[in-house]
């Protein structure tokens, strides 16, 4: 299946090379389409073939909305990733606390950071105190079940899965435990990001954002609520949330950048079930890596990310202000608490905007 | 190749394979020495299922009711006094005697001594941290067995009034209300209300082993060729196999089995014993 999509894609990308290079070829090199210049295929076996180098190190794994460090130019390289697995009670929105179910203690879990090539020892240990065993899928992975089954850890054990990163690009990861949607709506969700060879363009700031739905009953002990497998079913949550609570990029958590800095977000949904239609009020989109993949659009307002997939968005900030991020399912915005705000600081360009004045 | 030459090079393997077979030969002693079971008196009360047909929750891909014969089943998990008497009479099993391919480095993890209980841990709560090969060296030295998990899903089906209440709208979210509770395993047995069949504690205090935990495997081979085994448990794929896609509870149950092995010990993971009714003398 896979190769007969790379055919596909190469395919397109032939075509939408020969397009742009009647016109365009200047855009589209100054814009950096990086792993996308080269057909995904040819990377693929290149990735399989690159040696890695030294000894295995523990990678630095980071919580929303921060992100590890760059790759730049270094080589391949064996990492060991650790994540943990625990369930606990957590605030979901003011004064009300949910049931999370998380990797590292966080919703969204851990930022994992690796180049294409790298070989990762990913340590999965589900806590002691775990009721249910967990796993995790990650989509970064070539193999069955993304190593849902081969991670399967019982409370207190833990289970060890070893891959190659081959396809750069942004992925989601999630526990695959039955019954998946449950450990999904808890919050059992996470990205990984392969960077292609040479890393990915330079820019100033980065952040982590993950959006996802949730599902809740009445409290059943005071402030305290757990996921509804009837709302869920029928697809009616009563939050859709940023990093896993109401007002996580808002008041003194809102993200920053200052006036002529480049920002990148790297966007995932984790679902379980809605898909977002992220958008950045007051922002247009630099460049758009499609579905968290190679292929980076140009100029877009909105952009779509599915239930399991994701996005990375670039753009400049040009002009001070509170730019806020939604889903532009604007009731989940308005409503549920699907909404951010990026602080832009720094000085005012009348000429790119100016309050009327007559 | 001359089939004379096949049949040499058949025969150099089978002797090859013999050898190799017979090579541990002290660990094979040591296993017959270690099998012999002491017994032990337990004065649980043994519930009586007449069996019947259901329909399995996970496995039943050509939708055929398996046929379960009637059977008793301790009406409660065994407790961590009664397997404090079990290690008393049967020093193999004792967690600074066990063999480590018996139970993982956590077995009665929380026992300060081979014969002292958890000191805050009351006797009459169910053991946990107990590897499957323990729990079934406990149920031969009671002259009974560990139920098969047709057996245990059988009574799991029911609720306090009914034998099967699959089909009830509320049945696996109650059961779900119960296993997401932490702590649970340290309660005492038999607190709560029993079931239908007077079985105690099916849901609310921990996972129990079954005897053969681990076939969903093998039904799925047997079945449908390797086409249905465990992995599609995983993801969206499990509801592809499952009776009953919103039982979710069921869902985690086949998802604890899958995740454990034989030698596994785990915080809230013990079990209760099962027996043939012809066995049996009473009742």
């Amino acid at each position: 299946m896979r190769n007969k999509l790379n055919i596909k894609q190469m395919k397109m990308k032939r075509l939408i090379l020969s397009v742009t290079s009647i016109g365009m070829i200047t855009i589209l090199t100054s814009c950096g389409g990086v792993a996308g210049d080269k057909p995904t295929a040819e990377n693929k076996t290149a990735a399989i073939d690159m040696k890695v180098t030294g000894e295995a190190k523990v990678a630095e794994v980071t919580s929303a909305p921060n992100v590890p460090a760059p790759v730049g130019d270094r080589g391949p390289q064996k990492w060991i990733v650790n994540l943990e697995t625990t369930e606990i009670e957590a605030e979901i929105a003011d004064g009300i606390n949910y049931t999370f179910w998380t990797f590292n203690n966080t919703v969204p879990g851990s930022f994992i950071r690796v180049r294409e090539g790298d070989e990762v020892e990913l340590r999965l240990k589900n806590a002691a105190n775990s009721v249910l065993p967990h796993n995790i899928d990650l989509h970064a992975v070539t193999g069955p079940g993304g190593g849902a089954e081969a991670t399967s850890a019982a409370p207190g054990q833990e289970a060890v899965l070893h891959f190659k990163a081959l396809n750069p690009g942004l992925y989601v990861y999630h526990c695959a435990a039955p019954p998946v949607p449950m450990h999904i709506g808890n919050g059992m969700y996470g990205l990984i990001l392969v960077e292609p060879a040479g890393g990915l363009p330079k820019v100033d700031r980065e952040y982590y954002i993950m959006q996802g739905d949730f599902y809740t009953k009445a409290a059943a002990k005071a402030g305290l609520t757990e996921f509804n497998n009837d709302k869920a079913v029928a697809e009616e949550p009563d939050y859709v949330l940023f990093n896993g609570k109401k007002g996580s990029l808002l008041g003194k958590n809102m993200i920053e950048a200052k006036v002529g800095e480049t920002v990148r977000l790297f966007v995932g949904n984790g679902g379980p079930n809605l898909t977002s239609s992220f958008h950045v009020i007051g922002e247009i989109f630099d460049n758009v890596y499609l579905e968290g993949g190679s292929t980076v659009s140009h100029n877009v307002q909105t952009t779509m990310i599915p239930a399991g997939g994701s996005a990375i968005v670039e753009f400049k900030v040009d002009y001070p202000g509170q730019y806020v991020l939604v889903d532009h399912s604007l009731s989940r915005a308005f409503n549920k608490g699907a909404i951010g705000k990026l602080k832009v600081t720094g000085e005012a360009n009348p000429l790119i905007f100016n309050k009327g004045k007559k | 190749m001359k089939p004379a030459t096949y049949i040499l090079l058949l025969l150099s393997l089978l002797a090859q394979s013999a050898c190799t077979k017979e090579k541990p030969h002290d660990e094979k002693q040591g296993e017959v020495v270690r099998a012999s079971i002491g017994p032990i008196k337990t004065t649980v009360k043994m519930v009586y299922i007449p069996g019947g047909e259901y329909m399995p929750f996970y496995g039943a891909i050509d939708s055929n009711a398996v046929k379960v014969p009637a059977f008793l089943i301790d009406e409660r998990a065994v407790t961590n006094e009664e397997f404090l008497s079990f290690v008393t009479a049967n020093p193999q099993w004792r967690k600074s005697s066990i063999l480590r391919i018996h139970a993982d480095t956590n077995y009665l993890r929380d026992w300060p001594s081979d014969l002292e209980l958890p000191k805050d841990a009351r006797p009459d709560a169910p053991v946990c941290f107990v590897s499957w090969f323990a729990a079934k060296a406990f149920a031969k030295s009671a002259g009974k067995r560990l139920p098969t998990l047709d057996e245990w899903e059988f009574i799991a089906m029911a609720d306090a009034d009914t034998f099967n209440a699959r089909s009830k709208k509320q049945y696996s979210d109650a059961i779900i209300q119960l296993y997401m509770e932490k702590g649970r395993q340290f309660k005492p047995v038999k607190q709560s209300a029993p079931n239908y069949w007077g079985v105690y504690n099916v849901f609310d205090l921990i996972w129990e082993w079954t005897d053969d935990f681990n076939s969903i495997m093998s039904i799925g081979d047997s079945r449908t060729g390797g086409e249905n085994n465990n992995k599609d448990l995983f993801c969206a794929a499990g509801a592809t196999s499952a009776s009953e896609v919103n039982n979710y509870a069921a869902f985690m149950r086949f998802g604890m089995r899958t995740a454990v092995k034989a030698h596994y010990t785990i915080a809230n993971m013990g079990f209760r014993c099962a027996k043939d009714t012809s066995n049996q003398t009473t009742q």
